[in-house]
């Protein structure tokens, strides 16, 4: 080959395990002088939910902005190794190739829909890229050729896949921004699974979902993880669908990887437990504090 | 304000509040007094040689009262309408809504069987004027209602399409139908390059980008005199021919020879209004069918959330550009219709208020919507029109229309958006 595609690695120039699908390598992000993400490195892994915690501005909904393209990391590697069509350098990418041609979907933390176009709308744009293929740029369609309507009648099928799954069938002409919140959280990842994706970055899908729709959520995740094979990328402070649906858990805390396993040994982990819930106990505080502490003390009793 | 909002909100509660209404009624009165005032009760008149004040108490007096009345019946019934949930006029327009194609007919049997019903010159006359701007406004709602992006240049490629049959024609004597095509081709290109530096921008930054394009265009329209004919234009525009037979007097190879008729001049003119109306038909029809298709869904997509689109693997910068160059080519094809039928051009056709109407009629139309477009432009077009006769208080008139239009229904007038694809069948009552 004449000229080396620099976003697509041979098979040969890197070692990974089979079942790695995304890597995450020494990715720092810089804002001037902050650091939003410092040295993080994690592996998701296929057909599993990986869930990204920790507290608020530690610098989550950077990482996924990292590997969905919004932000170019200044120092780092981003691989996806896609199921279908091999390996992928994202950081390399232009922003909406990254979901074009390496197949990342993703969701986000304040819902973004298309509010004016119907729920059905919504799904068929989507799936754009196909619809444009199969219609020559729209050229086919515009001569009203057999070849479009035929890909059209797909993309419904598939929309109505997933209108059937969370329930929406029924409101499929509606207006996206007239769904209540839950169902437009639902809508939003029903869009995103229309691209056929690699792998599904959610950000905080549970937020604002009441108990039982946390539930419904989690049996989706659960299904597109084990029926659709499709591996999950998920930041959520919801622990409740966390805990229950994470194979593996990564819990960053100012930029950095504080901890790292299955959720036991997240729950666990006396790090963690610092990071989310401050010191245990008051071995950090300066000697003059411990010292008026205890005399305080003394006098009380 | 707040008397305003105590005026409107008092009818739900049981009762009218009329003093609040008659004090805002009053403010409102008392800011037409101020206004009218110098506008109004004075007026600077020749006496003789000499120029003088002539006082008009009266009229300063009746517009102050139309004013107070108005604003009170104003309330009144904004008050009453918010209780019946957008009363009669959103019924009104979910019927317009629910019969869209049955409209769309009936307006181009109509369009069809004018000539027909009145063969009259002026009438014809105003009708190819007001389907021009009916073109415009089509063009325009790919660009604004349809991928939002805020268009103040627009004028720019309707300049672009009539130079280019008038250099074409009096340079090389092409035929219009060889140019039409050329025309649009050449506007589209210049969309193109209108979208480029503007990829980044959108909403009000986009809008002064635009409309400093649109300027550009027009200054060098002016000062490359070699080149254009300068502020002169360009005169002696070739006319129109039924595709190569000449509307004029003769026994051999015209028109009314042809068919073995008489001449006479409203051929011309009724040829050119039937023009005009295939081309903005198949504007319509052309805009309808692309909303159905994967770009002019980018399209709506785009103007909805473009970071969504981007996560969704649009490349937004094509689809973009799409609606810019093809916006822009159906501005071409009707400013090469313009020429050919004015057989003149100059750079005062294209100045900033002709790109601030166009936009009006779209706005006014409702953003998006086709039928919108024939409305708002009969508002803008045939109105003044039938004016004529109040003279100066037609633009007057004018301007309180579109006010009115804007308070009344802020969206536009249809603003409605039937989607391009169901899955269930239309209900009336959804």
């Amino acid at each position: 080959m004449l000229f080396h595609d620099l976003t697509r690695p041979g098979n040969d120039e890197i070692k990974v395990s089979d079942d790695s699908l995304l890597e995450i390598e020494h990715v720092t992000m810089r804002f001037g002088g902050l650091v939003a993400i410092d040295d993080l490195s994690f592996t998701a892994r296929k057909k599993e939910i990986t869930a990204l915690i920790g507290p608020n501005g530690a610098g989550k909904t950077t990482v996924f902005n990292c590997i969905t393209g919004f932000y170019k990391p200044t120092v780092g590697r981003v691989m996806l190794t896609h199921p279908r069509k091999g390996r992928y350098y994202l950081e390399r990418m232009e922003g909406f190739k990254i979901a074009q041609q390496a197949d990342v979907a993703r969701t986000f933390q304040n819902i973004r829909l298309f509010p004016r176009m119907s729920v059905l709308e919504n799904l068929i744009v989507a799936q754009h890229n196909a619809l444009m293929k199969a219609s020559a740029f729209s050229l086919a369609g515009l001569l009203f050729m057999n070849r479009y309507a035929k890909a059209e009648k797909e993309a419904v099928e598939r929309a109505k896949y997933w209108l059937n799954k969370v329930g929406l069938y029924d409101r499929a002409d509606w207006d996206a921004g007239n769904l209540p919140y839950g169902d437009q959280r639902r809508l939003e990842i029903c869009r995103a699974m229309c691209i056929q994706p690699a792998v599904l970055c959610l950000d905080e899908p549970a937020a604002g979902l009441n108990p039982r729709e946390s539930l419904e959520l989690n049996e989706l995740l659960l299904g597109i993880r084990d029926q659709e094979g499709v591996g999950i990328l998920l930041i959520e402070h919801d622990m409740s669908v966390v805990m229950q649906i994470s194979d593996h858990i990564v819990v960053l805390d100012h930029g950095r990887k504080i901890s790292d396993g299955t959720p036991e040994f997240v729950r666990n982990d006396p790090t963690v437990i610092k990071a989310y819930l401050g010191e245990s106990d008051d071995e950090d505080l300066p000697q003059t504090v411990k010292n008026d502490l205890a005399r305080n003390a003394g006098k009380d009793v | 304000m707040a008397d305003m909002k105590n005026a409107v909100a008092a009818p739900g509660q049981g009762g009218f509040d009329v003093g609040a209404a008659l004090k805002e009624s009053g403010k409102a009165a008392f800011v037409a007094g101020l206004l009218g005032l110098p506008l109004l009760a004075l007026k600077a008149d020749n006496f003789g040689s000499k120029l003088g004040l002539v006082y008009r108490w009266d009229a300063l007096f009746i517009a102050i009262a139309a004013v107070f009345v108005g604003r009170f019946l104003m309330i009144l019934l904004s008050g009453r309408q918010k209780k019946s949930e957008g009363g009669v006029f959103a019924a009104f327009g979910k019927g317009i809504h629910n019969n869209m194609a049955l409209i769309g007919l009936a307006g181009l049997a109509i369009g069809v069987l004018l000539p027909v019903v009145y063969p009259d010159r002026y009438v014809i006359y105003i009708a190819t004027t007001f389907m021009i701007y009916v073109m415009l406004g089509w063009g325009l709602n790919i660009v604004v209602g349809l991928a939002g992006l805020l268009d103040l240049g627009y004028v720019a490629f309707y300049a672009v399409g009539a130079y280019s049959y008038a250099m074409i024609a009096t340079q090389f004597g092409w035929s219009f139908w060889v140019v039409l095509p050329l025309a649009g081709v050449f506007a589209a290109f210049f969309g193109v390059i209108l979208g480029f530096p503007v990829l980044r921008l959108r909403g009000d930054y986009l809008a002064i980008v635009t409309l400093g394009f649109g300027e550009i265009i027009r200054v060098i329209l002016i000062n490359w005199t070699d080149f254009t004919g300068g502020p002169n234009g360009i005169s002696g525009i070739p006319p129109i021919t039924f595709f190569g037979l000449p509307f004029k007097n003769g026994d051999h190879g015209t028109f009314a020879s042809f068919f073995g008729i008489d001449h006479s001049p409203v051929q011309r003119i009724i040829f050119l209004y039937f023009v005009i109306l295939v081309l903005a038909t198949l504007t319509n029809l052309f805009t309808q069918r692309m909303r159905k298709l994967p770009v002019g869904r980018a399209w709506e997509a785009l103007r909805e959330d473009e970071i969504a689109c981007r996560s969704l693997g649009i490349n937004p910068t094509n689809i973009k550009l799409s609606a810019f160059a093809l916006g822009a080519m159906f501005g071409g094809f009707a400013g090469s219709f313009f020429s050919v039928r004015a057989g003149f051009v100059s750079p005062e056709s294209f100045t900033f208020i002709e790109s601030a109407v166009i936009l009006a009629i779209v706005v006014l139309g409702g953003m998006g919507s086709q039928l919108g477009v024939v409305i708002a432009a009969f508002f803008v077009v045939i109105l003044p029109e039938v004016f004529r006769e109040f003279e100066e208080y037609r633009m007057l008139l004018f301007g309180l229309a579109m006010m009115v239009i804007m308070v009344w229904r802020p969206n536009g007038l249809l603003s409605f958006r039937e989607p391009t694809i169901r899955l269930h069948p239309k209900k009336e009552s959804a």
